[in-house]
């Protein structure tokens, strides 16, 4: 049988596991930090290279390296915000603006010309697109581009999501790219936008 | 031996007190004016400190002769060195605060500045921007700043991303560059020299490899190299060289570096026009040679974990041949 614990042990006991409790959680917490990766591995940057795109040019498979390293251009906010910076970098604001398109199609629309799979979008940045889209090819390492293609596809979210990129410093024009910038327009459906492409997305 | 291991410790911290950045040996105008004031308000402080000291010890060790309450003398004692001693705080504090007043004042004394320079600190390296009264003759340049001396200059501070902080200990400084505002200082050297500067407000992972040079100079050799500054980049004239310059051109390299004389229009990253010129690159991270260029080329993300400059895939001949070019843009 157990001695009986007094009230006073059993308050210090109690603190000292709570601290302990505490503190085990924040070492954890840190311990779950999302990890940065600043360079690629060049042999990584070749694979991410050889992606499968289906003969129409319309979506197709990722290589296996993006499923083995965890789909990162998606989802870490470290590679969304390069992918912001770059937006803006390289120009993209000057014909899809924040997004709700201008000279190019939009990407709030909730319809994309071409799928909404990052093969595609990939795909449009590195080689272009028919009507003035440009090859980026010349312009940008490839993952620069699946960080670019991973924040364009998060501007078109149309459901919330955990990770976000940097905040403007402009004035919002549309929510913030963590919060599903286009579920407003996608919900309502975009049988306005593109009438020629049926009744809804 | 035992001594000198015994001084080293100090001389390390002595070292502190000299060299190319150091407030302690101030060579600007307002690093002169920050050093004597500093040295005025910690000398009059430490004589009021030693003063309450030996009040306090001889408070302690004084003999009760008396017995406590009796007489009024001490009583009238008491109140002359009370108020002897609110009005010396009264004097002291008033005079301080009276002597940095006129000091702050006098560190931005010029209206008419000689050399004006933006400065458009980013992450993480500066961007310096001499402008002129023709836009013709405007140039830029990274991570070295020359300037004439004995000649008010003002840097117009901006920041493109985050806080950043302009200091340089020798001549003048710190000011913060913030975001979405214009922030001005005016400085001036009296003594030619190699100053260095360091960013001085957290500003993300490479925070402490984001330094400077200033580099002081006569007046004459200051427009020698303004003049050879305002040239377009040089042009190769070996064949790797040559190569070099095709390679840049076609490559990633031309779509976020400017060189200004070809088609490299780039803004994102730093001029490279004369980069062969520069001391230092990367902001004072490796010192300028074709080895150290051809490094930082090859693998940026090694050498300074998480700048904004991608590893762009090249052969080794490409990679001679652009560290040459690049070597080659004196």
């Amino acid at each position: 049988m157990l001695p009986a614990v007094s009230n006073k042990s059993f308050g210090l006991f109690f603190s000292a596991g709570f601290l302990l409790a505490a503190l085990t959680g924040a070492i954890g917490l840190g311990w779950l930090r999302e990890p940065r990766q600043y360079r690629t591995d060049p042999p990584i940057s070749a694979a991410l290279e050889g992606f499968r795109l289906m003969p129409n040019a319309i979506g197709g498979a990722p290589p296996e390296v993006y499923f083995a390293l965890g789909k990162p251009y998606e989802g870490t906010a470290y590679d969304l915000s390069q992918g912001k910076r770059l937006y803006s970098w390289f120009g993209c604001a000057s014909c899809h603006g924040e997004g709700e398109g201008g000279a190019g199609p939009a990407f709030l629309d909730g319809w994309w010309l071409y799928g909404p799979s990052m093969v595609s979008i990939v795909a449009s940045i590195r080689d272009g697109r028919p009507h003035d889209m440009p090859a980026f090819r010349d312009k940008m390492t490839i993952d620069q581009i699946w960080q670019l293609a991973g924040y364009v596809k998060s501007i078109g979210a149309y459901s919330a999501k955990l990770t976000a990129p940097s905040r403007n410093d402009a004035p919002q024009t549309r929510p913030a790219e963590n919060r599903a910038p286009a579920a407003i327009l996608f919900n309502e459906g975009s049988a306005s936008v593109h009438p020629d492409q049926g009744p809804s997305p | 031996m035992k001594a000198a291991r015994a001084a080293l410790p100090i001389s390390m911290l002595l070292s502190g007190c000299g060299g190319i950045q150091s407030a302690l040996d101030p060579q600007g105008h307002s690093a002169i004016l920050l050093r004597d004031l500093i040295l005025v308000i910690v000398a009059i402080c430490s004589l009021v400190w030693l003063a309450v000291m030996i009040v306090l010890v001889w408070a302690l060790l004084r003999r009760r002769d008396r017995e406590p309450g009796d007489g009024q003398g001490s009583d009238r004692g008491m109140r002359i060195w009370v108020s002897g001693a609110v009005a010396a705080t009264v004097l002291i504090i008033s005079g301080l605060t009276i002597g940095s007043f006129y000091t702050t004042r006098g560190l931005n004394g010029a209206k008419n500045p000689d050399v004006t320079i933006r400065v458009r600190a980013q992450q993480w390296w500066w961007q310096f921007i001499y402008e002129d009264t023709d836009p013709a003759r405007n140039f830029q340049t990274a991570n070295e700043l020359h300037i004439p001396v004995g000649k008010e200059v003002r840097v117009r501070l901006e920041s493109v991303d985050v806080i950043h902080s302009f200091w340089v200990p020798s001549l003048a400084g710190k000011l913060d560059l913030i975001p979405g505002r214009e922030n001005v200082l005016t400085f001036r050297a009296e003594r030619s020299g190699v100053y260095r500067g360091q960013c001085a407000e957290f500003c993300g992972l490479q925070h402490s490899h984001m330094a400077f040079f200033i580099i002081a100079e006569s007046e004459e050799s200051y427009r020698q190299w303004a003049g050879a500054q305002r040239q377009s980049g040089a042009e190769p004239v070996e064949a790797e060289t040559s190569a070099g310059k095709a390679v840049f051109a076609a490559r990633q390299c031309a779509a976020c570096h400017t060189i200004r004389g070809t088609a490299a229009a780039g803004t994102t990253g730093p001029d490279l026009t004369h980069i062969g010129s520069r001391r230092t690159i990367a902001a004072g991270l490796l010192e300028n040679t074709r080895g150290s260029l051809a490094a930082w080329i090859a693998d940026p993300q090694t050498l300074k974990p998480g700048n904004n400059m991608p590893i762009v895939p090249l052969s080794s001949d490409e990679l001679r041949q652009l560290s040459a070019y690049m070597e080659s843009l004196k």
